[in-house]
């Protein structure tokens, strides 16, 4: 027997790598960068692009001027040369935060007003948490409202007491009739308000552990902040009830929601805050003086709440018909249907939308400038770009504005696609 | 809503004003339309009392009355001795124009930026994303004031383009300066009624040709080229028209040498109009762009490759199977964002420019100190826009909608 080959291959060859283009960083720059004529054209328009604004800001923010008191200083620091005036922020961080007026050794107020927020909105915003936090929750708005506008801290208590009574009434009688519950428990809370009014009086120490500071001294983000929050909150039982009218079947409740939530969202936020300005103050009896800060409150708040309503009332459609017949078919009326089976996945589904009007209704809160409130921007077109020392300064403490809000605002908007995702259950 | 079982039973009684089902709404209803008489009576009641002590009264003559200023940007004949009415009108046709404008771009801007999102191009599609971000995250007022900065700091003052040794126009005929954009103005002579006559006829002719194309296509499966005929149609007649005439439409163009202060001739387009026009297109197509990038996604691949498995070519799986469907989608969101533009507009009153909040709600109002007249008069312009557009809107929905037999 002779071998009729030479040479057999025993063992199976090991796979050849694949082309160099085909494979790790070249692939991709090929398939994602320089994917064909149009592709490579519009990426190295892109480049250009990222080149002419990278020049163009990048000298001037890393050459930037940190500790200078005022423009000239800065002007002669930089001497000719590209550089931003960064000074401007350290030098007046606190009238950009917190507005002129407000007292300065009262900073950590709302500071600690506005980390202790984070934690009460958390078991909201997170369902996973466990929901004792939310007792937190409920106490935050007295206890925040006592550490910025200070006084005494018996305001904040009763006021608490006062919903404390009605939540009491209102278990205690609900499981009989709900609109009596709701009834005997708002009596209740005006019987503890009253009292509690009577007993401040009596009680108030002459010298409160927190100085008040009035409405009006209050300015800069915090005031942005300050309307964002409350009038989202405010806003969230009215839209509730405002998108419940407008599905009712009784013609006048539907009539007057219809003719609220058009209006309000067919006319611009601007229109709104002239009213708060100069008309609202006419609608109240002579001798109330509300102020220019609980105005502008009362119309942000109409405003949001029409635009929440529409949310809801989308949340409210998207729920299947069965749960409707199903609450009826179990024999309960329409507000135990509502409170148990409706509403608490109509509101699960519509937070995303919600949490959308809520950055939107944050950014408007930026109007207020408009009508001379010192906000972030009033603070930034009026008191600082006004001032002899910093008046040209417009790119440093424009880009902070931006930058202020953008981290909020991206934050909250990052928050509501990722609920998004968690509340998806179809799988697509 | 629960469903009536009870039993037809023995006559009324006043319980079942409460109880019962049928009669429990009535009385709900009842009591709302009391609170509500009770509340309008309460403010209507505050009003008059605060009005008269105040020695105001509601009444529109001030309207009438010469308005006493003068408004930069006019789209009609308007000065100083002229009524606040006029300002008014002024002033709406001046939001009317803004908006206008800045719904077109802010169209182009999206459609571009949310096509372009989608884009295989990672770094264009993380460009573009940036720029969506950027702008949806920041207060539009912020956006309208640096941007009128920029324009105001970053553009040369007029006085440069002026005289011999000047800068020379962009393009022979435009000249951009922090006091506003000028650009050549057409120039309406004697016939040119005829050419534009003869172009808006072109322009029902290119849709004639369209749907004559199509219904050819349908009928009988030829297909038409529809691309440089619609061309022609709209062009040819027009140019023909221009030179038969003995070309009555001419140009004026900004001209340096005019006078030593200032750019003369041309049209002016004021520095505040532009930097409102360009940040709400800029802005409002941040918003744009992810309708489209949504009404894009919404199309299921199944039906591209259904199409594809029908031997359709990717241009036709675009303009006939994904371009429809995702438009039912895209509109009414933009839509909606147009009316967004509408409203925003009204922030013009932070630049300067004179839309109707800046005419009405600002100069007129505190000149007359008719602070309930002129906001009223405000709020009912938007809101008949508002409802317009809310009412093209449902049109709109209703004919796109699923036909479900």
């Amino acid at each position: 027997m002779s071998k009729t080959a030479a040479f057999v291959r025993t063992e199976q060859l090991p796979p050849k790598d694949p082309p160099a283009s085909d494979v790790g960083p070249a692939k991709w720059v090929r398939e994602n960068l320089f994917n064909g004529v149009s592709g490579s054209i519009l990426t190295v328009l892109s480049l250009l692009a990222i080149y002419y604004i990278l020049a163009s800001t990048l000298p001037w923010i890393l050459n930037g001027v940190w500790t200078t008191d005022n423009i000239r200083e800065c002007r002669e620091v930089l001497d000719g040369a590209t550089g931003a005036c960064f000074s401007v922020l350290t030098e007046r961080w606190a009238q950009l935060l917190y507005g002129i007026s407000y007292p300065s050794e009262a900073y950590w107020r709302p500071t600690v007003a506005f980390f202790l927020l984070f934690v009460a909105a958390a078991p909201v915003l997170f369902f996973k948490l466990p929901r004792a936090l939310l007792l937190f929750t409920a106490i935050y708005p007295f206890l925040a409202y006592w550490l910025i506008w200070g006084g005494t801290v018996w305001v904040s208590i009763f006021t608490a007491l006062g919903f404390v009574a009605f939540y009491a009434v209102y278990s205690a009688l609900v499981t009989r009739t709900f609109a009596g519950a709701v009834a005997a428990g708002v009596i209740a809370a005006f019987v503890t308000w009253t009292i509690g009014g009577y007993i401040t009086e009596a009680i108030a120490p002459a010298e409160p552990m927190l100085e008040a500071v009035p409405s009006r001294d209050m300015g800069g983000f915090m005031l942005n902040m300050i309307l964002g929050t409350v009038c989202v909150s405010l806003s969230l039982p009215i839209g509730i009830a405002l998108a419940l009218g407008r599905q009712s079947s009784m013609p006048l409740i539907k009539g007057i929601s219809v003719v609220f939530i058009e209006f309000i969202r067919g006319v611009p936020l601007i229109t709104l805050l002239f009213v708060a300005n100069v008309i609202l103050g006419y609608f109240f009896p002579p001798e109330t003086n509300l102020d220019l800060i609980l105005r502008v409150i009362i119309m942000i708040t109409m405003f949001a709440s029409a635009y929440i309503a529409e949310v809801i009332r989308g949340g409210l459609a998207a729920l299947p018909r069965g749960q409707y017949e199903a609450a009826d078919s179990l024999g309960l009326d329409y507000a135990q249907a509502m409170r148990l089976i409706i509403l608490p996945q109509a509101l699960k589904i519509s937070i995303p939308g919600i949490v959308n009007v809520a950055v939107g209704l944050f950014k408007d809160t930026t109007l207020v400038s408009v009508i001379s409130m010192f906000d972030l921007v009033g603070m930034i077109r009026g008191p600082i770009l006004a001032s002899t020392d910093w008046n040209g300064v417009y790119w440093e403490l424009w880009l902070f504005a931006a930058l202020l809000f953008f981290v909020i605002c991206y934050g909250i908007s990052q928050y509501s696609q990722w609920l998004e995702r968690q509340l998806a259950t179809d799988h697509r | 809503m629960t469903t009536v079982t009870d039993p037809q039973g023995d006559g009324f009684r006043l319980s079942m004003l409460l109880n019962d089902t049928r009669y429990r709404s009535l009385t709900l209803q009842a009591i709302a339309a009391i609170v509500l008489a009770l509340a309008i009576f309460y403010l209507a009641n505050n009003l008059l009392q605060n009005l008269r002590a105040l020695g105001l009264n509601i009444s529109y003559e001030f309207l009438g009355e010469p308005a006493g200023y003068d408004i930069n940007q006019t789209l009609i004949a308007y000065n100083s001795q002229s009524s606040h009415l006029s300002a008014a009108l002024v002033g709406a046709l001046n939001t009317l124009l803004v908006a206008f404008m800045a719904c077109v771009t802010a169209t182009v801007f999206g459609v571009i930026a949310g096509v372009l999102r989608l884009s295989n191009n990672w770094l264009v599609s993380k460009l573009m994303s940036a720029y969506v971000e950027a702008f949806r995250n920041v207060p539009v007022l912020i956006w309208i004031i640096i941007i009128f900065t920029l324009m105001t700091a970053v553009m040369p003052s007029p006085r440069a383009y002026l005289g011999e040794d000047g800068q020379s126009l962009i393009l022979g005929v435009m000249a951009f300066t922090n006091r506003g954009i000028y650009i050549p103005a057409p120039v309406w002579n004697e016939g040119s009624g005829v050419v534009v006559a003869v172009f808006l006829a072109s322009v029902v002719g290119v849709f004639a040709y369209r749907r004559y194309a199509r219904n050819l296509l349908y009928a009988t499966g030829r297909l038409l080229p529809t691309g440089w005929p619609s061309l022609a149609i709209l062009f040819v007649p027009a140019v023909l028209a221009f030179f038969v005439m003995g070309q009555p439409i001419g140009v004026d163009l900004p001209d340096p040498l005019a006078n030593r202060f200032n750019l003369r001739g041309g049209l002016q387009i004021g520095a505040p109009l532009v930097a409102l026009w360009l940040a709400l297109s800029i802005y409002t197509g941040a918003f744009i762009a992810e309708n489209v990038r949504a009404g894009i996604q919404a199309v299921s691949k199944g039906q591209t490759e259904a199409a594809a498995s029908l031997g359709l070519r990717p241009g036709r799986i675009m303009n006939l199977v994904v371009l429809p469907q995702a438009l039912r989608v895209i509109v009414p969101p933009l839509i909606s964002q147009y009316l967004n533009i509408t409203k925003n507009s009204s922030l013009a009153i932070a630049v300067g420019y004179a839309d109707i909040t800046a005419t009405l709600g600002g100069i007129t109002l505190n000149q007359t100190g008719r602070a309930i007249e002129c906001i009223l008069i405000l709020m009912l312009f938007y809101l008949t826009i508002s409802l317009t557009i809310s009412a093209v809107l449902n049109v709109y929905n209703n004919a796109v909608s699923l036909k479900e037999r």
